[in-house]
């Protein structure tokens, strides 16, 4: 244990052994679970805020003609809503897990880099506040898409500046948080904790993090180019100066793609745990589960074109973009595959977090099966800028990216907390939720095929009975994370004593800890055998 | 437990939806992609199918691998978990077999791919430049030049007007093509980046300031076809429709004919009474 | 040097892994940080740029008072080897991401001197229409200010004047750090004060003369940021990497003074090698300037 002096230890006010009181300790925390907390509940919060955009867009689109909102402001809600749910929810959310959950997974006592973990945290509400104000400022938010395409978001008025500095703080926070991980992943493991020990959540982390550092500064190149062309009149992406506002494009979808993998490996970790769990039976292919998430992190890097096949690239280009992007289905495949072999003759049982799982592996796998679609590049010229993409992504991510978030939350959350959440009510959210997901998304497919273009406030009549279906679901969808809300606020507050190993398929060192686990735990380092 | 079942039930209704989908697909309609009217959008059209009923079945046997072992292998039908957790021979299998399936796919694609790229040897040649929120067309070979914007009344967008059959799908001047006639299209743009798309020629091009993109057609059936911009390019983005009437190469020299004797195109800011312009009111953009 | 706290071969007083505890810098930082980011959105939006300042102030203050937390940490022996090798992951990885930041640029102007400009001067198929339909009179060049010279004429900045002087003096400085090192390690102190001094003052020298170029490159080229695509590329590879010399410098100098304060043992010092590792990446970026930018 501490061998270092009290004498020398300059801050006597605080114990080891328990947090502050009040503001100060979620202010000037370095604790990995406080920080993990704030991380989460923040994503929640803009969670929210972007799904409550996201209900804006629906609800302009439940009928043909312009009802609610401008058509500019409809602009800035498409625009804000993806910046917030990527920067704002999803990757928070999955850096929260990551506080809380990789220390506790390797038996470290905390993260590698304390004071930085909280900067990370706290840079985020600053950076979305700096976003948000946009929406108040005269001639409103940025409205050019979320991939920020010049010329276009050259137009942005005063917001601008405001949101190109955003994204800088987000890069800052994410790159911290990702060096953070590495880190702690690399030299901070307890001893007898090999790399290919290591639970699958730590690893699909450990491969997102090396993303992040790869890609993160990429998008702050990018948005640094567009603001030199808009302040400074550099001509990056204008033909007039021998620029190309195509090398826009290949820059962001550089970050871009490999960002839509940040957004899902954390989420293939969590899978990894839970369906194992709950099937009673250990995970099949753990090393080529490895090998998988590292392949597809590779190709990541080599298939950003695949959002850009309608620009007018040479020939070779489209084919060598297209050919490495449907490689992708072969080692996602292999992680589908492994999955359903853990099921096979297992002993399952179906809590909620085991149902968020399975559906997750389906409606992932559906939303994978409409990318490999769009990754057929003839095809993909009626496909591109449609609904259709829409419906993909949306499958990957929501129930994707965030069932996975929310089988985690329910289940480590009694982990957490040291309560059982009510089952009955986490069946009602689930089902509520995958019954609102596939009526709000899969429309969208056809709606798309039938030539529906995307971001258009207003539409041809003929597309009218699909965006009213899908309007519904999303209402069904949002309120029923209302029902999401009030579970975990429950949850926190009390409930039936959680036991320590909780779940009785869990394996890990995180299960050996009580629940909730002490204020700071593997001060001395576990043994792994 | 009541739940596992209402899952597979789920999952059962989900498949044959997806089924259903692709099942009433032979048809043009409004739940699938077009036919189109020209052998390139057939070609594509085929990859769509094969591509989506290849995804179908993996999507059928992998899901009811699962589901067969969501039943069977529930703890509260007594299973008791096997503990096997890797086989070399399976996992060799799933890798392969996914990589022939998708080399299948590749080769089909690929030469669709490659006829798509051949631009040569068009009779006439069409240059469409996209504006923030109209286009323009150029007959390059024909000194015939117009700007083509959304006809739709500004009523009938705001509710005040019932809406017409072609809503938003309807131009003043739509462009005029000659069918069986190989046409080139050269793209450019004046401000933004837009893109020109008609779903039933089977492809989209996007319109780059500064710079050339091309593509060309071959429309087999006359008749009239509407799209629209597919690339987001500000506020009046959803009103930028693309309306092309393909008729017989007799009639379309015709058209040309009495085009020529057109003065110049006015400049697109003279088209303030277009909806999409009026529709900016007094805001910026 | 400093009294040694080694009781072991590793020379670290604990294996024991520090976690701080709660830590005011870190919320002084992001306020800075908000501060500084909302007074430069503001600044280019025509507005004023004293938040601007306050801003940098906040985190230069904070910058002050966590180095000094954690060197005051250090040197009360609170850190592990397990600790060191933390930051040394860090710094590794910071320096990757930075890495990455200049690779864009470089990227932009391979993909402009590659694609971009021959396309618009009519070159392979996608440039023939391009140039034909749109640029008949651009004949495409390097340097070039684009098809329609945005920022009127200029001359480009030739690599055997000053640029050449430029990459020697960071050469040298490469030299001057390893032979300060090596002091460092041998316990030759002087040595390790007079490398450093050198290598500051060989920064601030290559600094001084990148100004005089772009006082230069304004009055008599007429080469500024607007000067197309050449311009553009020049002036944001040349600006970031001379931000990063200036970063340096100071990290240098800060290490300069705890190197006179006698902070580092032969063993540890952590702090003089993250320097050293940054100053030779800002140095191989330079040479990667000196080639693509100013030579070829
Ligand atoms: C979590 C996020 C996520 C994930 C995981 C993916 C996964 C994939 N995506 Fe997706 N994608 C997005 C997020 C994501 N995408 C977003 C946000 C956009 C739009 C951005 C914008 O424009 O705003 C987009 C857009 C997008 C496009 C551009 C479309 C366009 O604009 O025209 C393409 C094109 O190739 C594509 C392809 C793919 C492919 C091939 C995969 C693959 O990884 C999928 C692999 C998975 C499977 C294939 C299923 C499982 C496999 C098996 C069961 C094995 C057997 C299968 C076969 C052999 C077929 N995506
Ligand atoms: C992780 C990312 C993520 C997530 C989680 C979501 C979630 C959702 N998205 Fe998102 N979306 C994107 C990423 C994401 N989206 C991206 C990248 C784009 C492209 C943007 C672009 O084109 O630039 C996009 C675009 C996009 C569009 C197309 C817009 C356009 O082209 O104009 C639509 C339209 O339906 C849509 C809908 C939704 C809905 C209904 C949800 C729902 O899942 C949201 C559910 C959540 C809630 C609804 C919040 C919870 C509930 C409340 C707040 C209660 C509110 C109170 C009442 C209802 C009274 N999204
Ligand atoms: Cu033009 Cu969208
Ligand atoms: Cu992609």
């Amino acid at each position: 244990m501490s061998t270092a002096s009290p004498a020398l230890d300059h801050d006597h006010d605080h114990e080891h052994h328990g947090p502050a009181r009040g503001l100060k300790r979620w202010l000037l925390t370095t604790n990995h679970k406080d920080i993990g907390t704030l991380y989460l509940l923040f994503s929640l919060a803009m969670f929210f805020v972007g799904g409550a955009m996201a209900l804006v867009i629906r609800a302009e689109l439940f009928q043909p003609g312009m009802q609610i909102v401008d058509p500019h402001f409809f602009n800035q809600m498409t625009t804000m809503h993806a910046l917030i749910m990527v920067f704002g929810a999803v990757m928070p959310a999955f850096v929260g897990l990551a506080n809380w959950l990789i220390p506790m997974m390797i038996g470290a006592p905390d993260m590698a880099l304390p004071r930085m973990n909280n900067w990370s945290f706290w840079i985020l509400p600053f950076a979305f506040t700096l976003l948000l104000s946009t929406l108040f400022i005269p001639g409103g938010g940025p409205a050019g898409g979320w991939t920020l395409y010049p010329p276009l978001v050259l137009q942005t008025g005063q917001a601008f500046p405001f949101v190109i500095l955003a994204i800088h703080m987000m890069g800052v926070s994410s790159i911290m948080g990702a060096i953070n991980v590495i880190a702690t992943i690399l030299n901070m493991r307890a001893p007898g904790m090999t790399l290919m020990k290591m639970p699958l959540f730590v690893w699909t982390w450990l491969i997102t993090a090396f993303l992040l550092i790869a890609v993160m500064p990429v998008l702050a190149g990018a948005v640094t180019m567009l603001l030199t062309d808009k302040y400074f009149g550099t001509s990056f992406f204008n033909a007039a100066g021998g620029g190309d506002p195509v090398l826009f494009q290949h820059i962001f979808w550089f970050f871009g793609h490999p960002e839509v993998y940040i957004m899902i490996l954390p989420a293939f970790g969590i899978i990894s745990h839970i369906i194992p769990t709950f099937a009673r039976k250990p995970l099949f292919g753990y090393a080529s589960m490895v090998y998988a998430t590292a392949s597809i992190a590779f190709l990541s890097f080599i298939v950003w074109a695949h959002h850009m096949f309608t620009v007018g690239m040479p020939l070779a280009g489209i084919l060598f973009f297209m050919y490495a992007t449907m490689l992708i289905a072969v080692p996602t495949g292999v992680k589908v595959f492994n999955w359903v072999a853990t099921m096979w003759r297992g002993s399952m049982t179906f809590e909620t977090p085991m149902l968020f799982a399975i559906a997750f592996v389906i409606l992932f796998t559906i939303g994978g099966f409409s990318g490999l679609m769009l990754s057929i590049a003839p095809a993909d010229f009626q496909y591109h800028d449609t609904y259709f993409v829409v419906a993909h992504f949306h499958y990957v991510l929501v129930p994707g990216s965030v069932f996975s978030l929310m089988a985690a939350a329910y289940y480590w959350l009694p982990k957490w907390t040291g309560h059982m959440y009510n089952e009955t009510l986490g069946k009602v959210h689930f089902w509520l939720s995958v019954i609102g997901v596939n009526i709000l998304f899969f429309p969208q497919h056809f709606l798309g095929l039938a030539g529906m273009p995307r971001r258009i406030p207003d539409y041809a009549l003929q597309f009218t009975q699909f965006n009213m279906i899908s309007t519904v679901g999303a209402f069904i969808f949002g309120l029923s994370q209302l029902l999401f809300l009030y579970i975990v606020i429950q949850t926190i507050r009390g409930g039936a004593k959680a036991t320590d190993q909780v779940w009785d398929g869990a394996k890990g060192l995180e299960w050996t800890l009580s629940s909730p686990p002490p204020y700071h735990t593997f001060t001395t380092a576990p043994e792994v055998k | 437990m009541t739940s596992s079942r209402i899952l597979r039930g789920g999952g059962i209704a989900l498949i044959s939806a997806l089924s259903a989908w692709s099942a009433s697909a032979h048809a043009d309609s409004i739940w699938n992609m077009t036919r189109g009217v020209t052998d390139i959008s057939r070609n594509v059209y085929d990859l769509h199918m094969l591509i989506l009923w290849i995804c179908v079945f993996i999507g059928i046997g992998v899901f009811g691998v699962m589901f067969w072992s969501i039943y069977h292998h529930r703890k509260s039908r007594g299973a008791e978990p096997a503990q096997f957790h890797e086989s070399t021979a399976v996992e060799v299998a799933w890798t392969v077999v996914p990589m022939v399936i998708l080399i299948s796919m590749a080769v089909p694609a690929t030469q669709v791919l490659i006829r798509m790229a051949d631009a040569s040897e068009a009779e006439l040649t069409i240059k469409v430049t996209g504006y923030q929120w109209l286009w323009q067309y150029e007959y390059l070979d024909e000194d015939v030049s117009f700007f083509s914007a959304l006809s739709t009344p500004h009523d009938q967008i705001y509710g005040d007007a019932p809406k017409g059959e072609h809503y938003l799908l309807e131009v003043d001047n739509p462009l005029v093509v000659p069918v069986g006639t190989k046409i080139r299209f050269v793209f450019t743009s004046a401000d933004v980046i837009h893109s020109w798309w008609v779903p039933a020629l089977g492809w989209k091009q996007d319109t780059i300031p500064g710079f050339i993109n091309e593509n060309w057609t071959l429309i087999e059936k006359p008749g009239t076809y509407r799209g629209q911009c597919a690339e987001l390019c500000g506020r009046g983005h959803a009103f930028m429709p693309i309306v092309v009437e393909a008729v017989s190469p007799a009639e379309f020299q015709e058209w040309l004919a009495r085009m020529k004797g057109q003065d110049a195109p006015e400049a697109p800011t003279a088209q303030t009474d277009s909806p999409a312009l009026t529709l900016a009111g007094d805001q910026p953009l | 040097m400093a009294a040694s706290h080694a009781h072991d071969a590793s020379a670290f007083t604990t294996d024991h892994y520090y976690v701080p505890h709660q830590s005011y810098w870190p919320i002084i930082a992001s306020i800075g940080l908000f501060t500084m980011m909302l007074g430069a959105a503001n600044w280019l939006n025509g507005g004023g740029v004293i938040l601007f300042w306050i801003g940098v102030a906040l985190i230069l203050i904070t910058m002050f008072g966590w180095f000094s937390t954690v060197i005051h940490e250090s040197e009360n022996g609170m850190y592990s080897a397990q600790m060191d090798r933390s930051f040394r992951l860090g710094m590794v990885w910071f320096i990757f991401s930075e890495v990455m930041f200049f690779a864009v640029f470089f990227g932009a102007l391979f993909y402009a001197r590659m694609y971009s400009v021959p396309w618009l001067g009519g070159e392979t198929d996608h440039g023939l229409l391009t140039h034909g339909l749109l640029w008949p009179h651009y004949e495409a060049a390097w340097p070039t200010g684009g098809p329609e010279r945005i920022g009127g004429f200029f001359a480009p900045m030739g690599p055997w004047g000053l640029p050449a002087i430029n990459t020697l003096i960071l050469l040298s400085s490469g030299v001057t750090i390893t032979w300060a090192h090596w002091g460092l390690i041998e316990g030759n102190r002087a040595a390790l004060i007079k490398g450093l001094a050198a290598t500051v003052a060989l920064g601030v020298l290559f600094l001084s003369l990148q100004g005089y170029e772009y006082v230069h490159a304004y009055r008599d080229l007429h080469l500024t940021p607007q000067s197309g695509i050449y311009g553009s590329t020049f002036y944001m590879l040349t600006g970031f990497h001379g931000l990063h010399v200036t970063i340096g410098v100071i990290i240098l100098l800060v290490i300069l003074f705890r190197s006179i304060a006698g902070h580092f043992t032969p063993q540890r010092h952590f702090a003089f090698e993250a320097a050293a590792w940054y100053w030779h990446f800002v140095d191989v970026v330079w040479l990667g300037l000196f080639v693509f930018v100013y030579w070829l």
